[in-house]
């Protein structure tokens, strides 16, 4: 059984609050729970919706359809009761003048005060779902801490007014059957993976300038700095953020720096930088919608290219572009571990829905996880070459003030020992030495995910957040008969062709989808084998893709 | 114990006649002075003729992007407390292209010796008006005169109490010489503006001009006094402060990470049970 819950309400109405006790009460219950959050730029008032799609078995995408729409106001029922399923059930304030059978109207002001409105809301969410009574008022304990008594109290009163209402008035259609017996999991969204990933690859730096979408892996990192030993550092702006983490890595600490689209304009030099002076770093970019300031809080994929070509001049990179909660966390691992192995920049683009979106997920099983070390080993002869000329073009990296050796990088072009040069022999060395590391970049990428039988009528090629609205698409289309395949990319550069042409090649009809304008991963498919993906399901509305939007956009 | 020969000697390509080959001495000297071992000793840089200095010299350099030295120092001397972080670029630099990082640096009062070539004119682009170029300075890019007031930097680092802000002459060798060494052991930012004559394009503020303006500050004068200091900062015309104009012992940025306390972050393990506990708080 799968259901779409809806809350929608104004900004500060404490509808984020609601909608994390509730998906954790869910989570804690042994479902799967996929989180979309939609919010304006605003800090009051508005229309803010937190959608939670709950399942007994595995849940992997976002879904229109609304089961039960959970309306702290007006505008909420105005807004979504178009989207409520025939079966479904609004909840809202007995005030709003709304009557009839798909409506549950609660006399919210007479359960409680109105600034506990929202706990009033969960009580009565809590046994229409069937929700263990006690468990959720632990899950409330577990978010607002017991230092405030009397806030405590004043939470639970109003918890137990709208569980006691439900119970008199409440039906049972919507009641999830018992999970089955599920290992604990984690309820953890994208921008929370990939700072825990990082913490447990070995991450000591992190500076950032706050930006939406990307501001929350800051935020995670420096919560738990005293108690993991990082520097945590919001810089000035994002220029001296990424200048930052390049002179923290430089010296020996792995670093970090997140940011979305426009920061990331202010970073492009950096990540210049980062290559000519051989420097590990890892760059997150959470996309929204541009160009510009765009829509701040909304999502989009449609930095692929952006990413791909930051940075003047020539230099290999790695992109990840994780498709799921667990995704984020072993990419940005992967990506701290490349940018120490070949020495440059690596990146993970994520954006808004995916950094936003809670999930259930299993442990991580850190204790079993391989640290990053900065530098290689011992270097023996003297003098040290740091940019030695080598096969692999990987040279060995001291750290200054580790042993005697003396560390010297350039951002002009260098000799080995890291002296600026005009030798233009030189030049022509040093820019195989760097492009070379490209090499072993390659060999080491993830191989796209093909879901679905081989040769299959139907192939829809994804990458990133949309990973779980294509597969589903699919296999919703699977499940009527239909030959339909899904292939995912998890890493987006270097492109194999030798890893997906097959699959590409040997289905009738293939099919880009993204959540941008112009169908960027298409064209670079293009670019890079020749091979023309016509036909494309776009999304910049900035809303994430979801199975219907894809079987509407199939459909035309 | 660690000599001259210790910091090498090349040839640098600079302009015969530069102020930068007194401050490079200077430097040196410095450094043997404070018995700093080269590796112990990390330069950083950005762009410009002054950005050139830390190749002609042995010791660990990241000469960085125009600009941008003071936050690489920054994040490098996070990295490393225990190495001691001198950054060396030009007006430009530190007071153009990386304003709001000058700023920044000063604000977090991080342990790092800002030595500013300034020599109020653009070298390496062949001569046009800096940020500390007088008004009125006529170049090939402001012909008719650069319109805009200069750049005080003494006067915001005072005013922003900065914890050692100093001014000198690289006419003065070794009064420069004895500055650096007493930024170098101050705990905090420390910032010495440097005159420096530019012989190839700045032919107002000339070796000359510089040496008949620039006052030592007398014994008497108490850099801790921050009105007298405000003062002095504000002081620009026939008589030129020099010496250490304003000084404070506040708390560098670096102590307050308790995790620098046990040295680096080089090579450092994951607390395992640590991040298995805070795993569990996401359950």
């Amino acid at each position: 059984m799968i259901l779409n819950i809806l809350i929608g309400g104004e900004a500060g109405q404490g509808l984020v609050t609601v909608g994390q006790i509730l998906a954790k009460s869910l989570v804690r219950s042994g479902y799967s729970i996929v989180v979309t959050q939609s919010y304006q730029s605003r800090i009051r008032g508005g229309h803010n919706t937190f959608a939670i799609r709950v399942g007994t078995g595995d849940v992997i995408a976002p879904q229109e359809p609304v089961d039960l729409l959970v309306a702290l106001d007006r505008d909420t029922v105005t807004l979504h009761r178009g989207e409520v399923t025939p079966d479904g059930l609004v909840v809202l304030d007995g005030a709003v003048g709304i009557d009839d059978d798909s409506v549950l109207k609660v006399p919210f002001k007479d359960l409680a005060q109105e600034r506990v409105s929202n706990m009033v809301a969960l009580g009565v969410v809590g046994p229409l779902l069937g929700l263990d009574e006690e468990l959720m008022a632990r899950t409330v304990d577990d978010f607002f801490g017991k230092k405030d008594a009397s806030l405590a109290a004043e939470n639970h009163r109003a918890l137990a007014a709208g569980t006691g209402w439900a119970a008199a008035h409440a039906t049972s259609r919507h009641r999830l059957p018992p999970a089955s017996n599920t290992p604990q999991r984690l309820m953890m969204n994208g921008n929370e993976a990939i700072a825990l990933g990082a913490i447990s690859a070995g991450l000591r730096f992190h500076s950032f300038y706050p930006m939406t979408p990307s501001t929350s892996i800051g935020l995670t990192l420096a919560g738990q700095a005293k108690r993991m030993g990082l520097i945590i550092e919001q810089a000035e702006d994002e220029i001296a953020a990424i200048n930052m983490a390049i002179g923290a890595s430089f010296a020996g600490a792995p670093s970090m720096v997140g940011t979305s689209g426009g920061g990331f304009a202010l970073m492009a030099e950096g990540v210049s930088l980062a290559a000519m002076t051989e420097t590990p770093l890892v760059i997150v970019v959470a996309q929204r919608p541009g160009p510009a300031t765009g829509l701040p809080t909304r999502t989009e994929q449609a930095d692929l290219e952006f990413v791909l070509h930051a940075g003047h001049g020539e230099f290999p990179r790695a992109i990840f572009s994780p498709g799921t909660v667990e995704e984020c966390f072993h990419l940005t691992r992967r990506a701290l571990e490349l940018a120490e192995r070949y020495q440059g920049p690596t990146f993970v683009l994520t954006d808004q829905f995916l950094a936003d979106s809670y999930r259930a997920v299993a442990p991580f099983g850190v204790e079993n996880l391989d640290t990053v070390r900065a530098g290689t080993g011992a270097v023996k002869s003297s003098p040290y070459f740091r940019f030695a000329i080598t096969e692999s073009g990987v040279s060995p990296r001291l750290l200054s003030g580790i042993t005697e050796h003396l560390v010297v990088a350039d951002s002009d072009e260098h000799t080995e020992d890291g002296h600026i040069t005009e030798d233009l022999s030189v030049r022509r060395q040093m820019v195989e030495k760097r492009l070379r590391k490209g090499e072993g970049m390659r060999a080491e990428v993830i191989a796209p995910e093909m879901e679905g039988e081989a040769s299959p009528d139907l192939l829809l090629i994804s990458w990133g957040s949309s990973k779980g609205a294509v597969q589903e698409a699919a296999s919703r289309m699977r499940s009527k008969g239909e030959k339909v395949a899904a292939l995912h990319f998890s890493q987006v550069w270097p492109l194999v062709p030798e890893q997906f042409m097959i699959h590409l090649e040997s289905a009738r009809q293939v099919v880009c989808i993204e959540g941008n304008a112009t169908g960027q991963l298409a064209r670079l498919i293009q670019r890079e084998t020749g091979f023309q993906i016509k036909e494309k399901v776009r999304r910049y509305d900035g809303l994430p893709l979801t199975p219907e939007y894809i079987a509407r956009e199939l459909n035309q | 114990m660690v000599t001259l020969d210790d910091y090498g000697d090349y040839e640098p390509a600079w302009c015969p006649g530069c102020g930068n080959f007194s401050l490079l001495k200077a430097v040196k000297q410095a450094l043997v002075v404070s018995r700093l071992k080269p590796h112990e000793v990390l330069f950083v840089s950005g762009i410009g003729q002054a950005a050139k200095a830390p190749h002609y010299l042995n010791a660990n350099v990241f000469n960085g992007l125009h600009g941008r030295s003071l936050p690489v120092a920054t994040g490098a001397k996070l990295a490393n407390p225990k190495l001691t972080v001198i950054v060396e670029s030009g007006d430009g630099c530190n007071y153009g292209e990386g304003g709001n990082h000058f700023l920044a640096a000063i604000r977090r009062n991080i342990d790092v010796t800002l030595l500013v070539h300034n020599n109020q004119v653009y070298g390496l682009t062949k001569g046009q008006s800096s940020p500390t170029s007088a008004q009125g300075f006529v170049t090939k890019a402001q012909p008719e005169g650069a319109p805009s007031a200069p750049f005080n930097p003494i006067a915001v680092a005072v005013a922003m109490q900065a914890g050692f802000v100093a001014r000198s002459f690289t006419g003065m060798i070794e009064h420069l010489s004895g500055l650096i060494q007493e930024a170098g052991a101050h705990r905090g930012f420390a910032l010495i503006d440097v005159l420096q004559p530019c012989v190839s394009f700045n032919k107002v503020n000339t070796f000359a001009w510089y040496r008949k303006r620039c006052d030592p500050l007398p014994p008497a004068y108490d850099p801790t006094d921050w009105e007298a200091a405000m003062k002095v900062a504000c002081q620009w015309g026939e008589k030129i402060p020099i010496g250490i104009i304003y000084r404070n012992d506040r708390l560098p940025f670096e102590e307050h990470f308790p995790v620098l306390r046990e040295g680096p972050l080089v090579g450092r393990d994951v607390d395992r049970v640590l991040l298995k506990e805070i795993m569990e708080e996401y359950g």
